[in-house]
């Protein structure tokens, strides 16, 4: 099964190259027709309930420098991820960067140009990253809560892990392949994901003991979560019907981490369907928790301004709490962190606020 | 009467010292300032330096040194390889204000009132009590004086301390002076480093040393051995004459009558012309000029403005030339590579109140000049450098008048100073210039001048515009350059390689993406002579046929070097040829010689095309309206040429072919 995903990697590649080819062979200048990846190109998808892409289309052309050389850079990368396919090898997205040294002009300036362009070959042909054999260099998002899974290791061999009692302090380190033929859920002891923002955050709860008290499993999103992160979160929430809140900062970015386990990420909006998880909720900290709580805050800096007031337009931010939430807050300009709930104590979050916010939502 | 109350003043006149006229006009002298002090006597003695040597027919070399005695005081060394000053005359020159042989001439130089040199001894005297050395030695043969001197400051009067005979290794003829003075040194503007820059960049022909007080010793070099053309002394003009000027040369003359004053004493005036004044002014023509009155001058003076006079003869001026400026300037500034020297301008003599002028400018761009400050303007008079007082000069303000956005320089509203990595220099040379202040540091706004400035500065700026249009253009289709020679090879390769098929033509695509025809000039200097190559290379989808241009230095094409026979050679260096039609994607190389040329004379040849759309090409202006004009004057072309012309511009061929590449983005829903 997983061969064939390999070989329809391979043709949807091939398409793109012999399109190339029969541009040119007409003599046309050739050029190549990418889905456009903006706020203005995503669109909510009723069926999934999850905000996917548009039917916009850029093209590339060779006529421009800079679209020369992404087109000679798609070119080698195809090269590059077919050789590995038939290899059987794979590679991490940096090492792809480095890969690049050897194209002389057509090598990348930055590691942000293969990735994008690893994503554009996504949108293009339908495709996942792994199915091109290239990953993400850290997964490092890690779970503690009373599930047990099934991974299987790097020796093939099954083994079971119960993500309470069969890991340390720091929890279960999510791989970047959450797929079912790496793992498997086998047991769940939990009522409901939280997914926290920051490390801090996450060990606070560990040490106040959260995931046994509120029966919860506690993800740490380690900042914008990573894909196999949303992807874990999301099979979750489908094979075993686990409510998900997350938790975060509040200020105009810690929204967008919300938005993107939510409804997925602008960027990825191709595969919203495999990583976005359209129930979750948002516990907080929000605008009216920094008035409610009289929470320690900051100033608002000019680009968290403008990053409030683009989500105001940003379709994912539409309804009516984001709607209140981001005008309050550029009312009162003011932002506050998770851990500002500290100026009650350290066990204030675990004692009150969570159950509180996890009462409201029906969880607790 | 009246008398009788003037003799009744004058008892009470004191006379007042030299001393005192200088404190009470240090300002206007330029002793002002620690600073300006300094600068105004390596100023002095530079400039009756190279006034010396150009009337003796010497190639300068001037020679300044600055020792710093103790926190403010220095000690000024200037030294000339002019003619010399003779024993007697020299404690007059240096011991004495307002005492000198250019007081009276109207002529060009560099020194007009003769208080320069004495000034200066008589700031270092006043300032530091210690006296000036001078040596001088007027031919081979003879030994060299070497007088010590003060200024006795009561009488206007030289007093020599000290006088030697001294033997002078090394120098055949020269004068040297050694003078103590307050001041102050300083580097950058309005230093006397930027001083002396000027003075080479405008005196191509002088050789000029400067060692500085922290022993850094500069060498600006001469660039060239021909020495301005000697200044001619002229007779004034009557126009602009003034009514004091008048009576004092009445009274001096020797004429006898007054149309023989008129004829003789001034330029311009014939007897007819001098009739008439005298009829217009009602006066007898047999009058004598001595008993020429108050109330009949003013009439003749009126009498003049009525009267039609010829201008006054300008082969009295003596402009630095195209040519000269250019490797002045070249000379100079090479260590901030610019890359672009625009063919500097010097403009038709012209006149303003009697008195002719004539205006040169110059541009230079690019390279590592700032293009985040405002141009650096170069202000010179009679090839003396103007440092203060930028803002009030004419120089200044007919630079602030241009547009200069038009010729790619960024300024704001389209006045004002603008901005970029550009140098601008103005010359004005004038038997007299008229100066806003008798300090001598900006030119009066006078229309005339400033309108001829600015003539000048757009001529030479439409060279800097096409320069700056050319090499935009040249960097965005170097671009596309890379884009075909490079990277659709290997686009092609690789995407051939995928599919399993062999490598698909490139032309069509090439022509697509380039749609212009390159021109590429290509100079090389090699032994005394310029081998240039114009290559042509027609990367449209179509066969071009037009017509191509290009100047050269008048009288340098050798002829026989050429190798694709050109249509027309012209005496002034103008070239024409009438193409073969260039299929698409061929290249076609022109290639010739220029002799008797020195390297700095030519770099980049002037090309134009007719017969073509010029959006259609790069590295090539269109044919301008004025082309022909030279040779109207010149050599009257046949009615043949003409229609030959014109036929050549029915040639125009706009091909645009529909684009069905998708550019940005596009919607398709």
């Amino acid at each position: 099964m997983t061969e064939a995903r390999y070989k329809n990697a391979v043709t949807e590649l091939e398409d793109i190259a012999s399109d190339i080819y029969k541009q040119m062979d007409k003599g046309k200048i050739p050029s190549m027709k990418i889905p456009v990846r903006t706020k203005a190109n995503i669109k909510f998808s009723r069926k999934n309930h999850v905000w996917t892409l548009g039917k916009s289309m850029g093209a590339r052309s060779a006529k421009k420098l800079n679209g020369a050389y992404m087109l000679l850079r798609t070119l080698h990368m195809m090269e590059f991820i077919e050789d590995m396919i038939s290899n059987s090898r794979s590679s991490t997205l940096r090492e792809m960067y480095y890969i690049s040294e050897g194209w002389e002009q057509a090598k990348f300036s930055t590691q942000n140009e293969s990735n994008k362009l690893a994503e554009d070959l996504e949108a293009i042909t339908g495709c996942m990253r792994e199915d091109f054999k290239l990953r993400p260099e850290e997964d490092g998002a890690r779970v503690i809560g009373n599930i047990t899974l099934e991974e299987v290791n790097r020796k093939g061999q099954k083994k079971k892990i119960n993500c309470r009692d069969d890991v340390g302090d720091s929890g279960y380190g999510i791989p970047y392949n959450v797929e079912k033929d790496k793992i498997k859920f086998k047991d769940i002891g939990v009522k409901f994901i939280i997914a926290i923002e920051t490390g801090g955050m996450f060990d606070r709860l560990v040490e106040n003991g959260f995931d046994e008290t509120a029966s919860a499993l506690l993800l740490h999103l380690k900042g914008q979560p990573a894909r196999s992160t949303r992807r874990f979160v999301k099979r979750l929430s489908v094979e075993h019907n686990l409510p998900v809140a997350v938790f975060t900062d509040g200020d105009p970015w810690s929204f967008r981490i919300f938005a993107s386990v939510a409804y997925g990420a602008i960027n990825t909006a191709y595969i919203s369907e495999y990583l976005a998880t359209p129930t979750t909720e948002y516990i907080g900290i929000t605008a009216s928790d920094i008035l409610n709580y009289e929470l320690p805050s900051d100033k608002l800096n000019e680009q968290d301004i403008r990053a409030l007031k683009a989500e105001l337009s940003d379709p994912r931010f539409k309804g009516q709490f984001w709607k209140n939430e981001i005008e309050l807050m550029l009312d009162i300009k003011k932002k506050a962190e998770q851990q500002a709930l500290a100026k009650y104590g350290l066990d204030f979050v675990t004692d009150k606020y969570l159950p509180d916010k996890l009462g409201e939502m029906g969880l607790m | 009467m009246a008398r009788s109350i003037a003799e009744e003043l004058a008892k009470k006149q004191k006379e007042i010292s030299v001393s005192e006229f200088f404190e009470r006009n240090k300002h206007i002298l330029g002793f002002d300032t620690l600073t300006r002090s300094l600068l105004t006597a390596v100023k002095e003695g530079v400039d009756n330096s190279l006034d010396a040597c150009e009337e003796a027919n010497i190639l300068p070399e001037i020679f300044v040194e600055i020792k710093q005695v103790s926190r403010n005081e220095y000690l000024l060394i200037s030294e000339d390889n002019g003619p010399g000053i003779v024993k007697k005359q020299i404690p007059h020159i240096f011991g004495r204000l307002l005492y000198g042989s250019r007081f009276h001439a109207i002529r060009q130089s560099r020194g007009q009132q003769g208080i320069g040199i004495s000034a200066a001894v008589m700031h270092g005297q006043l300032t530091t009590g210690k006296p000036t050395k001078v040596k001088s030695k007027t031919s081979k043969e003879d030994v060299a004086h070497e007088i010590t001197l003060m200024m006795d400051t009561k009488r206007n009067r030289p007093e020599v301390l000290k006088q030697d005979f001294v033997i002078w290794e090394g120098k055949e003829h020269g004068t040297r002076v050694e003078i103590h003075l307050k001041g102050k040194y300083i580097k950058g503007k309005q230093s006397v480093f930027e001083y002396l820059k000027g003075t080479a960049i405008v005196n191509p022909h002088a050789q000029v040393t400067l060692i500085e007080p922290d022993n850094t010793k500069t060498e600006f070099k001469r660039v060239t051995d021909k020495m301005p053309p000697t200044t001619k002394e002229i007779k004034p003009h009557p126009e602009g004459i003034e009514l004091g000027i008048l009576m004092k040369m009445a009274k001096a003359t020797k004429a006898k009558r007054m149309t023989s004053f008129l004829t003789q004493d001034f330029s311009r005036i014939s007897s007819r012309v001098a009739k008439e004044i005298c009829e217009k002014a009602e006066i007898e023509p047999t009058m004598r000029p001595t008993r020429l009155k108050l109330d009949s001058a003013k009439r003749v003076i009126d009498a003049i403005k009525q009267v039609k006079i010829m201008s006054p003869q300008t082969d009295c001026l003596s402009p630095i030339g195209e040519l000269l400026i250019k490797k002045g300037l070249k000379n100079v500034l090479e260590d901030q590579r610019p890359d672009f020297y625009a063919p500097p301008v010097t403009r038709d003599p012209g006149v303003y109140s009697g008195n002719p002028f004539q205006v040169e400018v110059g541009v230079v761009h690019g390279g590592d000049l700032p293009s985040d400050a405002p141009v650096k303007i170069l202000r010179f008079a009679n090839r003396v450098p103007l440092l203060y007082q930028q803002g009030g000069c004419a120089c200044t303000k007919a630079v602030e008048n241009v547009d200069w956005r038009r010729y790619g320089l960024e300024q704001r509203g389209g006045k004002g100073i603008p901005y970029g990595p550009a140098i601008i220099l103005v010359h004005v040379a004038s038997t007299k210039i008229p100066f806003t202040s008798e300090a001598k540091e900006a030119i009066a706004e006078i229309p005339e001048i400033r309108e001829e400035i600015e003539w000048a500065l757009r001529r030479c700026a439409r060279r800097l515009q096409i320069h700056i249009k050319k090499k935009v253009r040249k960097k965005k289709t170097r671009e596309k350059f890379d884009i075909v020679q490079t990277i659709l090879p290997k686009i092609a390769e690789k995407s051939a390689k995928i599919v399993g098929k062999p490598v698909p033509k490139l032309e069509p695509i090439i022509t697509k993406i380039m749609d212009v025809v390159w021109i590429d000039d290509l100079v090389e200097y090699e032994k005394g002579k310029h081998n240039v190559t114009i290559s042509l290379y027609n990367y449209t989808s179509s066969r071009k046929k037009f017509n191509l241009y290009a100047v050269v230095p008048e009288g340098s094409i050798d002829e026989k070097s050429i190798s694709l026979k050109p249509t027309r050679i012209r005496k002034s260096g103008k070239i024409r040829w009438e193409l073969r039609a260039i299929p698409s994607t061929e290249k076609i190389d022109i290639t010739f010689r220029l002799k008797g040329l020195d390297k700095d004379d030519f770099d980049e040849a002037e090309i134009y095309v007719s017969g073509i759309n010029p959006v259609q090409v790069i590295g090539a202006e269109p044919l301008p309206g004025d082309w022909d004009l030279d040779e109207e004057i010149q050599e009257p072309s046949t009615l043949d040429d003409f229609i030959e012309e014109e036929q050549g511009d029915e040639e125009m061929e706009v091909i645009g072919e529909a684009d069905e590449e998708v550019e940005e983005v596009m919607e398709n829903d």
